[in-house]
């Protein structure tokens, strides 16, 4: 089975305690790694056989849709800033911890994401004012869940761990062999909420992937300020194996995510994956991280951008040709012209529909006031009498 | 029609939901070979299976956000959270997901969970075993909440309130376990009162007494005893908490022109106020008098010692009659 490896071109960003020896699928202390920051393949023993068939098609396909949804991000922050949307969460310099876990999984297999994936919503298929709407305030959620398998995105920290251990608890219950994944971030791992899911999905060995995308940063609290030890030590202790992979590896976050998806669907219980990345731009776009984040330590991480990193790779393939270029750029191209059109042709919401939905059976308060409030809207249409107070 | 307590009355509606719906399934703290502390879940386990019967870590969170992954997935579970005071851990849970999940996705996903909490005080419990929460939820749109008073009730109601596609908290007064009564098990659910109605439970003419709960049984005695001093004291069970079936309770004050509410919670922002604000809204020309309400004082849950003093027992609700009728009372000659 998987052992710990120590992968070359290692960052180390706080001092681990190592491996467990009692956990087959610690990587220790160490990143789990495949493509350097330089672009050089590194091959890999244990996890090699889970990526054996990434092709060239397929890295290139990869590249696109970081490509495409790095554009999204930029399109939206613009949107943003345009006064479009209300608010956005941008995923900058996350793309590869994004796309490498969802396109690890089959389309039948549930999702509970946070606010963040929309990465995760792109390839999971979710249309581009779905993914507009929520931040444009048009609605509060973004697509049909039962359509993608993706849940609503979830705004409370780390609500969704919990949600995704009972979804899993029910599928143990269907005898399905589909897995289920959550995603939530470093600062999540403080949560309560977080930590109980830990201890159900233990106790019932629930087919559940925790996928933890430790980008250093909760708004302005660090990482150093959640935990003093690495987050992929914590599972240990709830009995829940763990790896700790090069979040802005395509690679290896693919073969991290695909070990743990198939450990969840044969049984084998739940998996968490720390995936070290980095939020390189705001929180969201009401954020100044120039407040609290030294700029070298940005610097640092621009080096290791995911997708220059994926660029390289594919460079020293020979496979970023011309064509793929233009392609690439035709299609994020393409996908950020939508979503702004997606996004300024919204239709505006109708007031009484701030009524709907909150049932789906009648309530007699809702209703009552439902039929006051259109009343009053129906008094502007009603003609004045002249000389009328 | 059989003779069950109110903790049988639920087990045996726990139970026909259970065999009814293969997506039922029960989680909570000891709910499985012990049965529950207070014995409702008792043999559930035994007969339905560890999958069906699940004793779940003790995380309240965790029970909730659990199952509303289990809904996500087409399940309907039934969460015990084994006291009252034991509920605040999972509020963010039911507040900030069961309840909003319907809304938020604009009725695509559906949380039909049933969360069971035995609540009120009178049995001689330390803190937090005996509060009464029920006003943080009722205040929380998107959730139904009920509270029982009786065992058919008990019996028809919790099979109703699984049945509800809505998240519905179902308090049940613990201190009302043992009490029995009759139940008819072959009730129709159909036919039955739905679960959003409230009950007359006995008719008057002088003024509307409405209670809850734990409450009713104390509110029907005092109705006896009022009536010994030609008194006509009308008793409605509320059963629904949210939304609360106005209808009923206007109907009532039409006819009576006079109001008391009574329940344990405290009164600053309890149900009281919720229903006198309401009915004076509705029924202002009809009143004779002021509403008043009878509850729990605004303390945290007294220690057992104290607990008959906090809790309205039958003469004060008599006390907070007279005052609706402007008889001599307590608070006779206190301005405002």
């Amino acid at each position: 089975m998987l052992t710990d490896q120590a992968g070359k071109g290692v960052h180390h960003d706080t001092p681990g305690p190592g491996h467990s020896a009692q956990n087959p699928l610690r990587t220790g202390g160490n990143l789990l790694q495949l493509v350097s920051p330089e672009g050089e393949r590194i091959s890999h023993p244990e996890f090699d056989v889970w990526v054996k068939d990434v092709g060239d098609e397929q890295l290139c396909s990869l590249y696109e849709d970081m490509t495409v949804i790095r554009r999204i991000d930029a399109e939206a922050t613009a949107l943003q800033r345009q006064g479009e949307l209300a608010l956005w969460p941008p995923l900058l310099g996350q793309e590869a911890s994004q796309i490498g876990s969802s396109r690890s999984l089959r389309d039948d297999e549930f999702v509970f994401p946070s606010y963040r994936e929309s990465g995760v919503a792109y390839v999971r298929g979710a249309h581009l004012s779905e993914i507009a709407r929520v931040w444009r305030g048009n609605a509060s959620y973004g697509w049909d869940p039962q359509r993608i398998n993706l849940a609503t995105p979830q705004i409370i920290i780390g609500s969704q761990s919990l949600h995704a251990t009972g979804y899993a608890m029910g599928v143990q219950l269907d005898g399905a062999n589909t897995a289920v994944l959550a995603y939530f971030g470093d600062g999540a791992t403080s949560e309560g909420d977080v930590n109980e899911a830990m201890v159900f999905a233990a106790s019932y060995q629930a087919p559940v992937v925790f996928f933890c995308q430790n980008n250093h940063w909760a708004i302005s609290e660090p990482v150093r300020v959640q935990s003093h030890v690495q987050l992929a030590d914590r599972p240990t202790g709830f009995g829940i194996p763990s790896m700790r992979v090069d979040g802005n590896d395509v690679l290896a976050v693919m073969a991290a995510t695909r070990v743990a998806l198939d450990r969840a669907r044969k049984g084998g219980g739940p998996t968490f994956i720390e995936a070290v990345t980095y939020r390189m731009g705001p929180h969201t776009t009401a954020d100044d991280p120039t407040r609290y984040r030294d700029p070298i330590e940005l610097e640092d991480w621009a080096a290791k951008d995911p997708i220059l990193r994926l660029r390289k790779l594919l460079e020293a393939k020979g496979l970023l040709t011309e064509d793929v270029e233009a392609r690439v750029t035709a299609k994020a191209d393409a996908v950020a012209a939508e979503l702004r059109s997606n996004c300024i042709e919204m239709p505006d919401p109708q007031p009484l529909d701030v009524f709907n939905h909150v049932y789906s059976t009648p309530n007699s308060w809702i209703e009552r006031q439902k039929d006051h409030y259109s009343r009053y809207l129906n008094s502007f249409n009603q003609p004045v009498e002249k000389g009328a107070l | 029609m059989s003779k069950l307590t109110f903790a049988r009355a639920i087990n045996a509606g726990l139970r026909k939901s259970l065999e009814n719906d293969p997506k039922v399934v029960l989680m909570g703290e000891d709910i499985g070979a012990l049965g529950g502390v207070f014995r409702v879940t008792d043999g559930l386990q035994k007969d339905f299976g560890k999958h069906r019967v699940i004793d779940s870590p003790l995380a309240e969170s965790g029970i909730i956000g659990t199952a509303v992954g289990l809904a996500y997935r087409g399940y309907r579970p039934v969460c015990e959270i084994q006291f009252d005071g034991f509920i605040y851990p999972a509020f963010d849970q039911i507040v900030s997901q069961v309840a909003k999940m319907h809304y938020r996705t604009q009725g695509r996903v559906r949380m039909p969970i049933t969360i069971r909490v035995p609540f009120g005080g009178g049995i001689g419990s330390p803190e937090h075993h005996s509060e009464s929460p029920e006003a943080y939820f009722t205040h929380t749109s998107g959730l139904r909440v009920v509270a029982v008073s009786n065992p058919q009730d008990a019996y028809t109601m919790i099979q109703q309130a699984i049945a509800s596609d809505d998240p519905v908290l179902y308090f049940e007064p613990k201190r009302r376990y043992h009490d029995k009564g009759d139940v008819d098990e072959t009730i129709d659910l159909s036919t039955a009162l739905p679960l959003d109605k409230a009950a007359v439970v006995s008719a008057g003419s002088d003024v509307t007494l409405v209670a809850y709960g734990p409450l009713v049984k104390t509110a029907k005695d005092a109705a006896m005893a009022a009536a010994d001093d030609g008194i006509s004291v009308e008793v409605i069970d509320l059963r629904s908490l949210a939304p609360i079936d106005y209808p009923v309770v206007e109907a009532s004050v039409r006819k009576t022109g006079r109001l008391v509410i009574t329940h344990e919670a405290g009164q600053s922002g309890g149900l009281g106020a919720e229903i006198a604000a309401s009915i004076t809204e509705r029924c202002f020309h009809y009143l004779e008098s002021a509403p008043v309400r009878i509850t729990g004082f605004d303390v945290p849950y007294p220690y057992s010692k104290l607990e008959m003093h906090h809790l309205p027992d039958l003469d004060r609700i008599l006390d907070g009659v007279d005052r609706a009728l402007g008889r001599p009372n307590s608070l006779s000659g206190l301005e405002g």
